[in-house]
């Protein structure tokens, strides 16, 4: 079972309590450093999970902002006098603008992810150390700051920094539980699935990567302040060098990126083995010892080690079968809801026009089948439609709302849902995580406890509760499709875009897919599908539009729209129509 | 402004420099393009490389190209080796990193134990021999270092080009399942890419020995600039390897000379994060 939120908050609370303590008893000082190095490792690994374990995005530039941190204390406590401890709200904040600033930038580049965003995030280090190295920051002697007068927190200096560290690693490590267990958190899980999906499912994606990266870096920046004054002579060498970035990674790796905890119980391995072998000999054999230990850590435990700790009791609890949960809003909040109207819609890929003035509406309630040959721009249009692509030309409205020219999360908070044509769940939540995503990002926009009620309800809609806790890996094609369903509907849309539904089922499939179509739009949604199944569409559809190269070539009663002369044109060649 | 030769002489050991930068990130590119595998610990297999090649030469008066003879095969046994535990754990593009990264310090700390963080220098009797092209100096060590790194862009380039071997490489690195349907053996062509990278980086480590002076902590001195190279050169791009190595090296070598050395770093961080920010698709 998962911890909950009071208990945890009172173990984290216990734990500072007992370690604040120990400094009051009067820890020897050598403990003193020992327990400040790992706290301060604890606060910078949980920090850099933030935005790379959660939401993927792996930073090694987490020097940078620590470096940031430290030289900001060191400049306006040793040349300007200021107090230190007011020093450290400053060093976090001009870290959290560095980022913000490169955040700003670099992520509105829709293809740098991965080792790309890492490497330029270690690059950005590099700038950042000559920079400082060059100028009046450092000039290159390094800064000292044995002069600068420590608060007496406790009885020794090291006993205050030891408090500061202690402070910033638990209150780092419950803010981290606080965004797991957040609307928060599970955005940047979405994200760090699938970007794109996660955009169209609601997400705000830009916003809250920016927002992991500039909270990670802050933090960072705070401990890099503290640590200025734990080590009083700070050189660029040392305080950019890579060891920063690369045991952050290896620290969260270690424990587990994606988990609360994991990062501090790496950090906590990792510093204190560095620790016990420092000095001579001994330290060379202790590097390679931990460097072998952790090669195979990775290659054993690659979700890191508390999750496969915790691993065995998690697949217990999810045996246990899921609670019927409420039925789904059935109010169909669609009465609010209005004509989804396109009009001359235009977009080019390079040299291809994928649309050319393609115009049509889809009233309320109404199920509107979009056919057309492959490659007649249908997908396209609902990409446009979500927000996916922007369209080159043309307007998308439904009812009071204009979509074009808003971001996909927005559109999708003002009622339009999808379905993909090859189903693209969130791989590593659960099929329940899932559907409640949509449920708090969407139009739905519900608090997580009530998200969680409704998407199970979407679940029993969908036929598929009894697979909620299943990874999304371990359905079938038939299951995957009507997770893409349940999804879309628990977004509670005005406007439904299903994109080849049935495409792969087998006829007993098809028949039930039908029926829950039709069971969506009793609940007055209006849906708006694409299909090469014609039959299905015939059976399905109030009214049939059909595409060609991009344009509107016909619409009207599925039976007459498909008999016109230039759709049989399209479809079976021109002798046939004639 | 400092005086044309000056000027001149900046672009030489630049242009020299650069050579041995493309040498380093020949590997690495290879590597990471054709297997999606980033392979952090080739700076220490290159410094390790460079550390026998000392060895042979000061205690057993073995010539440094003698050495490269038994260095190379040596190493290409290593990268197969290499390859092999990473298919079999079914290493990730990402952790492929964190392995190699802790390889890297284990290698790290054998070089310590077996050679101390003492620095090293390799004496030899050409270490200081140099052609004479007018007023430039052209050190006939990094000159050999830099045809070096040319011949084998070139003939790396070609292999990948024109042979099945290189053909069936490319098309698994773009399509790993369609590649195998098609009657591609991708692990036995990754063992000898991985093989051949690693040799590689054994040249590379000769050339080191004989021309820079040696010491454990050199390998973090490489990486952040050869992964910019191989960055900027394109991944899996021989030729473009070579060409932004000598990029940077130039533009570093320059920099130092107009503007002062501690800004060099500048120069090629700031061309990477353009690069990516501006051609993000590149590799």
């Amino acid at each position: 079972m998962k911890a909950s939120a009071r208990s945890v908050g009172i173990a984290l609370a216990v734990v500072f309590v007992g370690l604040a303590a120990l400094v009051e008893a009067g820890l020897p000082a050598f403990y003193e450093s020992f327990l400040y190095l790992i706290f301060s490792w604890m606060a910078l690994a949980t920090s850099w999970s933030l935005l790379s374990g959660y939401a993927g995005y792996f930073s090694f530039g987490h020097g940078a902002f620590f470096g940031a941190g430290m030289y900001t204390t060191a400049t306006l406590t040793a040349s300007l006098g200021v107090p230190f401890l007011w020093s450290l709200p400053v060093a976090g904040l001009v870290a959290a603008l560095l980022a913000a600033g490169v955040g700003a930038v670099v992520f509105r580049v829709r293809r740098l992810r991965g080792e790309l965003f890492g490497l330029l995030t270690l690059a950005i280090t590099f700038v950042l150390a000559t920079i400082v190295l060059n100028t009046r920051i450092d000039g290159g002697p390094g800064v000292y700051l044995s002069g600068v007068a420590l608060p007496r927190l406790a009885r020794s200096p090291t006993g205050t920094l030891y408090l500061l560290a202690l402070t910033l690693a638990v209150g780092t490590v419950g803010l981290a539980y606080a965004i797991t267990r957040s609307r928060f958190g599970l955005g940047l899980y979405a994200i760090h699935d699938d970007e794109d999906v996660a955009e169209v499912e609601g997400v705000p994606t830009f916003r809250y990567k920016l927002s992991a990266f500039v909270l990670s870096a802050g933090i960072a920046g705070v401990a890099g302040g503290i640590h200025a004054l734990y080590v009083s002579y700070i050189t660029v060498g040392e305080t950019f060098a890579i060891t920063v970035p690369l045991y952050v990674v290896l620290m969260s790796v270690l424990g587990g990126a994606r988990h609360w905890l994991g990062p501090a119980v790496g950090a906590a391995i990792i510093a204190s083995s560095l620790y016990v072998f420092t000095g001579g000999a001994q330290a060379i054999l202790g590097r390679a010892v931990v460097a072998l230990a952790l090669v195979l850590v990775i290659l054993l435990l690659p979700d890191g080690v508390v999750p496969a700790l915790l691993g065995r009791r998690r697949r217990r609890a999810a045996a246990v079968s899921v609670s019927a949960g409420p039925a789904p809003a059935t109010t169909a909040r669609a009465d609010d809801g209005g004509t989804l109207e396109c009009r001359d819609v235009w977009k080019a890929f390079g040299g291809i026009q994928a649309l050319r003035g393609a115009s049509l509406d889809v009233a309320p309630g109404e199920i509107v089948g979009l056919v057309g040959p492959n490659g007649s721009g249908k997908t396209t249009l609902i990409n446009v439609i979500s927000g996916h692509y922007t369209a080159d030309r043309g307007r998308v409205t439904l009812g009071a709302h204009v979509l074009t020219g808003h971001s996909a999360h927005e559109i999708a908070g003002r009622g339009v849902s999808r379905t993909y044509q090859i189903p693209r769940p969130f791989t590593r939540l659960s099929v329940l995580e899932n559907v409640t995503v949509a449920a708090t990002f969407g139009r739905a926009r519900y608090p997580a406890r009530e998200a969680r009620a409704a998407a199970l309800g979407w679940l029993e809609f969908t036929g598929l509760a009894a697979r909620a806790h299943a990874l999304p890996g371990a359905l079938n094609l038939h299951e995957r499709k009507f997770l893409e369903l349940a999804r879309a509907l628990a977004a509670e849309p005005r406007l439904i875009l299903l994109d080849e539904v049935l495409s792969g089922l087998n006829p007993a499939e098809i028949a039930s897919a039908i029926r829950l179509v039709r069971g969506i739009r009793e609940r007055g949604v209006s849906i708006l599908f694409v299909d090469h199944l014609i039959r299905a569409v015939l059976e399905l559809a109030d009214r049939v539009i059909v595409l060609n190269e991009g344009e509107v070539i016909a619409a009207g009663r599925p039976r007459e729209a498909m008999a016109d002369p230039r759709v049989i044109s399209v479809y079976l060649g021109t002798s046939h129509a004639a | 402004m400092p005086s044309l030769t000056l000027l001149g002489q900046a672009l030489v050991s630049g242009l020299l420099t650069g050579g041995l930068y493309g040498l380093l990130a020949l590997g690495l590119s290879l590597s990471w393009g054709l297997l999606r595998l980033v392979n952090l610990a080739h700076f220490a297999l290159a410094l390790l490389g460079a550390y026998l090649t000392y060895q042979l030469g000061v205690a057993f008066h073995v010539p440094p190209w003698l050495a490269v003879g038994v260095i190379v095969p040596a190493f290409f046994l290593v990268g197969v080796l290499l390859h092999l535990v990473f298919t079999y754990f079914r290493v990730t593009e990402f952790t492929s990193l964190l392995v190699t990264f802790g390889l890297t310090v284990i290698l790290e700390s054998v070089i310590q134990w077996f050679w101390t963080a003492d620095f090293r220098r390799y004496e030899t009797p050409y270490a200081t021999a140099s052609l004479r092209a007018g007023p430039l100096f052209v050190p006939l060590l990094e000159l050999a270092a830099c045809l070096t790194a040319v011949v084998l862009a070139l003939g790396t380039w070609a292999w990948l080009r024109f042979t099945y071997v290189g053909k069936a490489l490319r098309a698994s690195a773009e399509d790993p399942p369609m590649a195998a349907a098609f009657g591609v053996n991708h692990r036995a062509q990754g063992l000898l890419l991985s093989g051949v990278s690693a040799a590689y980086a054994g040249i590379a480590g000769a050339f080191i020995a004989l021309i820079a002076t040696l010491a454990p902590a050199q390998i973090w001195a490489w990486v952040g600039v050869v992964f910019a190279v191989a960055i900027i050169g394109g991944l899996a791009n021989p030729v473009g390897a070579l060409l932004a190595g000598l990029f940077i090296g130039v533009s570093e070598s320059l920099t130092m000379a107009v503007v002062a050395p501690a800004w060099a770093p500048l120069v090629s961080f700031s061309a990477l994060i353009v690069l990516l920010i501006a051609r993000p698709g590149r590799t």
